[in-house]
């Protein structure tokens, strides 16, 4: 019981409330950035857990012939060899500062097995993902723009608005109106919506999301909510 | 003495000596912030006359003087938790209003169950330096009761490993509590990558090979947040997501079928507890509100007026004030 909720409770009142005052105080300024470095240390050892973790979820999948298994090995195999590669520096040449010591080179250089890996595989694998989103956009903005009631039609009007005014074709579609006539240019119509009403509409949630941070902090500094050890912490 | 009895009065002398920690850290703060305003001395002007400004002494500078204005803030909402939870604690409990996002997790939880499909959990791509996952693993836990007490599968990749230690912790917690200690299964709740997109593409994958019931995505997230969103959508999942990150909001709206935005998730915690002391603390957020509300009412009309007049010095100088009251340099 002790170990398990009355210290880690204890530990985040303490380390929250001296991050807090560190904020404020001259003379513990550096207190805070200690209590970081002690969080990035068990983030590191987590770390090793979380490794442990991967292998015994594709080993077992690779075990049972889960759906999938030859992907586990794709997996383990990847893993085996960048780590390999990048903790015993494999194909690093040395520095020119010390040329007789062989793991004094870097290994996120292109030429080095474990940078080649990074640039040649890693980078276009998560550009590739990062592709699909364009995709995603368009089926998500179909949805989101069927007028289907007074508010979606707002929407769609504004959406309208909004993205024609950042192209060429809406500065060639409204480019005939005279000059006292140029704030209903689209593009002009784009930069207002953005300015005026998509600001006033973002700033009202920042403002409710920084309070809201400042409650759920204080609820957990006080111990009232401890259901981030699980319901159980209520106890 | 009954065991009941004896945690009852255990957690009152736990409260009563985190209040009075929390009392302590005020006064320390309120006498250095103090001790910074009495330590500013009139400067002498050319003719050895004080004049009317003033400025501090270096050397006993203990406090940051430009955070004053956010440190006053943080003492509002402070004074204001303890004394609207008080408040709640004597039974003056106050109504909040109907969130439905949360009451839809009960639903989507029992759907899963119904169908025999997995509910699905991701708490953001952030580590636990992040309020968002702080705020994503408290929700976990709720979902996680429910789902025990559903007997529902609940799966929970991480893309960090602390992350996936203490949703582990608190799900087999939740679990516990619920009575159904033989639901917690560890190797369902597993750690990933650190890779943002490496992340999305196995979540994607695994979505669309087992087609969980319900989705929920509460925590931070970045661009992946679509990806997740419109898989589950393609596969019919009912989804609710919860974020704090502005940008990503739009995408969670038109995607999925509830939202919490921005407050409301960070609200959720204790919407769901139903605890008075949490619903206390509710109380204050939206006392703080209506605070900023008033001060963005009255900077606002002040500039008006002193744009209309002729910008005269006195109104200027309030604006100015105000500015320095919300911590806005002017």
């Amino acid at each position: 019981m002790i170990l398990r909720r009355t210290i880690p409770i204890w530990i985040a009142t303490l380390g929250g409330f001296v991050m807090l005052i560190s904020a404020f105080g001259k003379p513990i300024e550096g207190m805070g950035e200690s209590f970081a470095e002690v969080f990035n240390v068990i983030a590191a050892i987590a770390f090793v857990l979380g490794a442990g973790s991967l292998l015994k979820a594709n080993l077992t999948k690779i075990s049972r012939r889960d759906a999938g298994w030859g992907f586990a090995i794709v997996t383990l195999s990847t893993f085996a060899v960048t780590l390999i590669a990048g903790i015993f520096k494999v194909g690093v040449n040395p520095s020119r500062d010390f040329p007789l010591a062989t793991f004094s080179g870097k290994q996120t250089t292109p030429e080095s097995p474990f940078g080649w890996l990074y640039e040649y595989a890693m980078v276009p694998l998560t550009s590739t993902m990062f592709a699909l989103l364009a995709f995603y956009v368009a089926s998500a903005a179909f949805r989101a723009f069927r007028a289907k009631n007074l508010e979606a039609g707002l929407l769609l009007g504004t959406a309208f608005i909004v993205l024609l005014g950042r192209t060429f074709a809406g500065v060639i579609l409204t480019g005939w109106l005279p000059e006292w006539a140029s704030g209903l240019r689209l593009e002009n119509l784009s930069v207002y919506v953005m300015q005026v009403f998509n600001t006033a509409g973002n700033r009202a949630i920042i403002v409710g999301i920084a309070l809201g941070v400042a409650a759920t902090s204080l609820r957990i500094l006080l111990g009232v909510d401890r259901s981030w050890m699980g319901t159980g912490g209520d106890r | 003495m009954h065991s009941t009895a004896r945690a009852v009065l255990r957690r009152r002398f736990q409260n009563r000596l985190r209040s009075a920690v929390l009392l302590v850290a005020m006064l320390v703060f309120v006498r250095v912030a103090a001790a910074e305003f009495i330590t500013q001395v009139p400067v002498e002007s050319a003719q050895g006359a004080p004049s009317a400004t003033t400025a501090p002494i270096e050397a006993t500078a203990l406090f940051n003087e430009h955070r004053l204005p956010l440190g006053m803030w943080i003492l509002g909402i402070g004074v204001a938790t303890t004394i609207f939870v008080s408040r709640a604690r004597s039974g003056k409990l106050p109504t909040i209003r109907r969130i439905a996002a949360l009451e839809a997790v009960d639903e989507a939880i029992g759907r899963a169950t119904e169908m025999g499909r997995p509910v699905l959990f991701i708490p953001g791509i952030q580590d636990m330096d992040n309020i968002q996952t702080v705020a994503g693993i408290t929700m976990l836990s709720r979902v996680a009761t429910t789902a025990a007490h559903y007997d529902a599968v609940i799966e929970a990749p991480t893309s960090r490993s602390l992350v996936m230690e203490a949703a582990r912790d608190a799900v087999q917690a939740s679990c516990l509590a619920a009575g159904r200690p033989e639901s917690f299964q560890p190797d369902r709740i597993n750690y990933i990558t650190d890779e943002q997109f490496g992340y999305a593409a196995y979540v994607g994958g695994k979505m669309l090979r087992e087609k969980p019931a319900a989705c929920f995505y509460m925590g931070c997230f970045f661009a992946e947040s679509l990806i997740f969103s419109e898989i589950g959508n393609s596969i019919g999942a009912i989804q609710i997501a919860g974020t704090a990150e502005s940008s990503q909001l739009p995408f969670f709206v038109a995607a999925c079928d509830y939202t919490l935005i921005g407050e409301e998730f960070f609200a959720a915690s204790a919407y769901l507890s139903g605890e008075p002391d949490q619903l206390g603390t509710l109380q204050a957020q939206d006392s703080a509100k209506i605070a900023v509300l008033a001060f963005i009412v009255i900077g606002s009309a002040v500039a008006t007026v002193s744009a209309i007049c002729g910008s005269p010095s006195f109104l200027v100088e309030a604006y100015h004030l105000l500015q320095r009251a919300l911590g806005v340099s002017p």
